[in-house]
């Protein structure tokens, strides 16, 4: 498996994406500069976790206007899985990949510590190699990442079972203990409606090893490899 | 001619301001009893040079798709010529 991870201006978590998408799980990663127009030949795409353009106007919304992103946009068209974390989600949702937008966490804290998620589906790319209701613990570090969509994006999202991950309590309680950033619906990730776009406010990359202190993020990379190499559709 | 556009952003009616909301609860701590809500936002100012109407057409562009997020915030404009 071959996996592009896209770098910004501002980007942070870019290096340990593709240790996690390369190293770890034994595949390629490579980092694509934003200004790169072709991106034949990925089998995957990672936006990855950071302050693109200094979060300046929105976060995310400078970045989803760059070169490389109508290249992403047109591999996620034909299939291609992509995924964003956390500034990636943002840039994700403000470039259209992805439906609702992320708003400013209602504690107007910037949070960085675990958090507990609930595997909602293991139908997609990027959850394959997950229990469905698996509680996982991974951490979150940002400012705005409380999700947002109308009415009628959220039920849609709900009833086609387009959320991926929910933000829950230790013991798996869907509350607001467990909800770190308001977001709606304890929502942390979600899928495009072809299910080959995740973005999610989590950081699966940081918890890929014992070091790190939980591999429960490898599951990730792991459903994404399955995925690529013809295992699971 | 030259014009200078002043674009406000704003978070919908419909969605939690935080920022907003923590500005209010510290003037009210303040004492500033009479301050029924607080609201923030963005103020962005351009400058144009050339034809009123193709900047017009240009302007709506840039507010509605760039400068703001459909998705959260509202955006209105004022569009006026500048010596």
């Amino acid at each position: 498996m071959k996996t592009a991870v896209i770098q910004f201006p501002g980007s942070n978590c870019d290096m340990d994406a593709v240790h996690a998408a390369g190293a770890v799980i034994g595949q390629q990663a490579i980092p694509v500069w934003h200004t790169e127009t072709h991106l034949e030949g990925f089998d995957a795409i990672l936006v990855p976790g950071g302050f693109s353009y200094g979060d300046h106007l929105r976060s995310g919304a400078i970045a989803a206007h760059s070169p490389v992103m109508k290249e992403v946009k047109r591999l996620a068209d034909k299939g291609v899985p992509v995924i964003g974390i956390c500034n990636g989600f943002q840039i994700l949702t403000e470039a259209g990949l992805l439906p609702g937008a992320l708003g400013r966490n209602n504690s107007l804290h910037f949070l960085c510590h675990d958090v507990h998620l609930r595997v909602e589906t293991t139908h997609s790319p990027f959850t394959n190699q997950y229990q469905q209701g698996q509680i996982i613990q991974i951490p979150i570090a940002h400012n705005e990442g409380s999700f947002y969509a109308d009415a009628e994006t959220l039920s849609r999202l709900e009833g086609e079972g387009l959320v991926a991950f929910r933000y829950v309590t230790r013991d798996g309680h869907e509350v607001l203990e467990g909800n770190p950033n308001g977001a709606l619906n304890n929502i942390a990730g979600i899928l495009n409606e072809k299910r080959n776009v995740l973005g999610m406010m989590p950081h699966p990359e940081r918890s890929v090893e014992a070091l790190l202190g939980s591999t429960d993020g490898l599951g990730v990379f792991e459903s994404l490899l399955e995925h690529v190499a013809g295992g699971v559709k | 001619m030259k014009y200078l556009a002043k674009v406000y952003v704003t978070l919908k009616k419909s969605i939690l301001d935080p920022q907003g909301r923590t500005v209010e609860r510290s003037l009210h701590n303040q004492g500033y009893a009479s301050v029924q809500s607080a609201r923030v936002g963005k103020y962005i100012e351009l400058t144009f040079e050339g034809d009123k109407a193709k900047i017009e057409t240009e302007l709506k562009d840039i507010a509605e798709n760039i400068l703001s997020n459909p998705v959260m915030e509202s955006v209105h404009w004022d569009l006026e010529q500048v010596h």
